[in-house]
């Protein structure tokens, strides 16, 4: 039987829900608002929250400095290209062990999260000196392949959840009816697990976008996506606030646009399965 | 010269000032810089140096801390990003030894080396060859509130001691309106607590090691220095200073809510700058304090370009760095932006200059700058060249856990007893393990 929920506990749920929203709204509205300052007011004390004289200046000196559609344009391509291609290699991995899973599948899920748990830094070397090797040093396909060997298992362990939700029959049915392979995973699994691979797509988009480890450490020029422009205005010394916002408001727009048009996709993947 | 002669001589010229700027045309060189006032303010300029010569420049601007792990990746792996990198006084003479370094033995004539500051040459050199030009050089000085500290009824000395700090800091400390007397680091760090930390115990007669490289936290002078640092910081400091680096301090002094900052002499451009400042009218400037043991608390830093011995456009990084460290880029900028921000502590020319001496904070940072020896930083003798830093490559990742245990014991977290025990441990340990 349905809880019978109250007018008041209705109220305060949402007001809570609407505080915590805030919360964690807060520090972007704080770096937006900050970007709209001047040097001066962005490090007044106490400080001001919409009583200051807004300028656009800085974004005006950050576009004026940088080459900001170089960095987009790489950070799409990075992002984008590690994603893409890390769907294609995760689909018929994550199909195999949800529906043919041997004895050793959930050792080898677990084998492969646990490649997450090494610290990059402990691996810049080695990566770094193959990069070099391979001449392919600042290079957008070598982040391409980086990023996408990095996020490919949280990519798998997505895919497998959302088709261990799918019933295997539906698929036996299918290769009765004669469906090859291929067939099977593009016209009869792909479309059911719709939401999950958006979600998938979406999750994986946003932190190859995010990524400031390798993106840094293995970029100068060519391929320097928005990590590394976000960067080239951080300072421990001087006054460069209002400019390092201006830029990370630059630099989280693009993403924050994307996330609010598909925020539906995006909650509907992630609770896919949930409820039964 | 016969005519022939000429004609020979001409049409060679030609030739060569055809090829090298064809050459030129198609050169772009990688540059890998700080964030700061100073480097940003060149790459603004950087456009006439390519009119100049046509050779094209790309920045990478990054943080510090950021930059300097990528380019100790890239160099040490020969990795060859970039053409130009900026580093300081602390890894030029380790990378030089190394062989990581183009030596920067054939600079031209009119670029004039020794017009750079004997103390910076120094510094960027090492066995008597320079590795590094410096664009800017920075010692640290005192910088005081002149109206804070004449309602206080005390005149601050051109040389104080660290004894009359103190209680000139106790004597404009103002609770009720949120005036801290003193604002110094203790963030945790190297380049941050730590530089000044070990400044200051410089004065106070501690040393990192003795002529063995045995570690000295457990000898009286570090005892002192950290006792005296907190106790004057707990006395005046501003709340939570144990986490305060130079950008936080620059804040709380250009809002008017310190009576005194000591920190690095580039600070002085900022805080008399009107735009950024409330206070640029009453600032005035004083020696780093001593203890009357015949050593300054003040340390020597500087900015400086290298090439590393990976790149291939070695002749290109050179040009540029002649241009951007060179007399003629200080006129240049002084021209457009005003004597007070041109880059400051590197050429000697620049404390000639009337219109630069003129300055109010330019002599007190050429005498701060002069004062400081890295060669002869300690009072006891030391095996290590360096004023806030012992130029050994184990020394970063020493001092970056040492200041930490500092900074715990300002925290309150831990008693001075234990920090300076822990620094002890880390520091013998790590030296053991590296061979010492």
């Amino acid at each position: 039987m349905a809880r019978a929920v109250t007018t008041q506990r209705k109220a305060l749920n949402t007001a809570v829900a609407w505080i915590i929203g805030l919360l964690i709204f807060f520090p972007i509205l704080w770096t937006i608002l900050t970007s709209f300052k001047t040097e001066a007011d962005a490090i007044a004390n106490p400080p001001v929250l919409f009583a200051f004289d807004w300028t656009l200046e800085n974004y005006a000196e950050v576009m004026e400095r940088s080459n900001y559609g170089r960095f987009l344009s790489n950070s799409i391509i990075i992002a984008g290209g590690s994603t893409i291609l890390g769907i294609i290699i995760a689909v018929p991995a994550a199909w195999s062990m949800a529906f043919v899973p041997s004895k050793r599948t959930k050792d080898i899920l677990l084998w492969m999260l646990s490649t997450k748990m090494l610290p990059a830094v402990g691996v810049l070397y080695p990566i770094y000196l193959l990069c070099i090797q391979l001449g392919v040093l600042d290079n957008r396909f070598a982040l391409v392949v980086i990023l996408m060997l990095i996020n490919l298992p949280i990519i798998v362990w997505m895919l497998y959840t959302y088709f261990k939700e799918i019933p295997g029959e539906i698929l036996e049915a299918a290769r009765m009816d004669g469906a090859s392979l291929k067939e099977e995973i593009l016209y009869v699994l792909t479309p059911m697990a719709v939401p999950g691979i958006a979600s998938t797509l979406l999750l994986n988009f946003i932190l190859a976008w995010n990524e400031a480890f390798w993106t840094l450490n293995l970029t100068s020029v060519d391929a320097a996506p928005l990590t590394a422009f976000i960067a080239s205005y951080s300072s421990p010394e001087g006054l460069f606030f209002a400019k390092l916002s201006a830029a990370s408001t630059m630099a989280i727009a693009p993403i924050l646009i994307l996330g609010w048009f598909s925020q539906k996709q995006l909650v509907r993947g992630l609770t896919f399965g949930a409820v039964k | 010269m016969s005519s022939k002669t000429l004609i020979r001589t001409t049409s060679a010229l030609a030739l060569c000032l055809t090829a090298s700027a064809a050459l030129a045309q198609d050169t772009t060189i990688t540059i890998a810089t700080v964030n700061n006032g100073d480097m940003i303010r060149m790459q603004g300029y950087t456009d006439q140096f390519t009119e100049a010569t046509g050779i094209a420049v790309e920045w990478v601007t990054l943080e510090e801390n950021v930059l300097r792990q990528r380019v100790t990746t890239d160099i040490t792996t020969n990795g060859g990003q970039f053409d130009i990198m900026t580093i300081g006084m602390y890894e030029t003479p380790i990378w030089g030894a190394n062989g990581w370094l183009v030596p920067l033995d054939n600079l031209s004539e009119e670029y004039n080396v020794d017009d750079i500051l004997p103390a910076m040459r120094g510094g960027l050199s090492h066995e008597g060859t320079l590795y590094a030009a410096p664009f800017y050089g920075e010692s640290s000085m005192v910088m005081y509130r002149t109206d804070l500290m004449e309602a206080a009824g005390l005149e601050m000395p051109e040389a104080p001691t660290w004894q009359f700090i103190r209680e000139a800091a106790a004597a404009m400390t103002d609770r009720e309106n949120d005036i801290n007397g003193i604002c110094l680091r203790g963030k945790a760090g190297w380049g941050e607590g730590g530089a000044f930390i070990t400044a200051m115990s410089n004065s106070f007669g501690a040393r990192w090691f003795d002529m063995d490289w045995n570690a000295q936290f457990d000898t009286q002078p570090w005892l002192d220095t950290l006792t005296f640092f907190e106790g004057m910081m707990s006395e005046s400091g501003p709340a939570g200073y144990a986490t305060n680096g130079f950008t936080e301090n620059l804040n709380l002094f250009n809002q008017g809510l310190c009576g005194m900052w000591i920190d690095a002499t580039v600070a002085a451009s900022f805080v008399t700058n009107p735009e950024d400042s409330e206070v640029a009218d009453s600032v005035g400037f004083a020696l780093a304090p001593d203890n009357g043991l015949g050593v300054r608390s003040n340390w020597l830093w500087a900015w400086a370009l290298a090439i590393p011995a990976g790149t291939q456009q070695s002749d290109a990084a050179l040009q540029f760095i002649e241009w951007a460290t060179s007399s003629d880029y200080i006129e240049l900028v002084a021209e457009n932006e005003g004597w007070a921000n041109v880059p400051p502590g590197a050429r000697t020319s620049l404390y000639e200059n009337p219109n630069y001496i003129s300055v109010p904070f330019a002599q007190m940072t050429l005498d701060s700058i002069l004062s400081a020896d890295p060669n002869n930083s300690t009072v006891e003798p030391s095996p290590y060249v360096g004023i806030q830093f012992a130029a050994i490559p184990e020394f970063a990742g020493i001092a970056s856990e040492v200041s930490q245990e500092f900074s715990a014991f300002y925290a309150g977290q831990q008693t001075v007893e234990e920090a300076l025990a822990n620094a002890q441990a880390i520091t013998s340990e790590a030296m053991e393990a590296a061979g010492y």
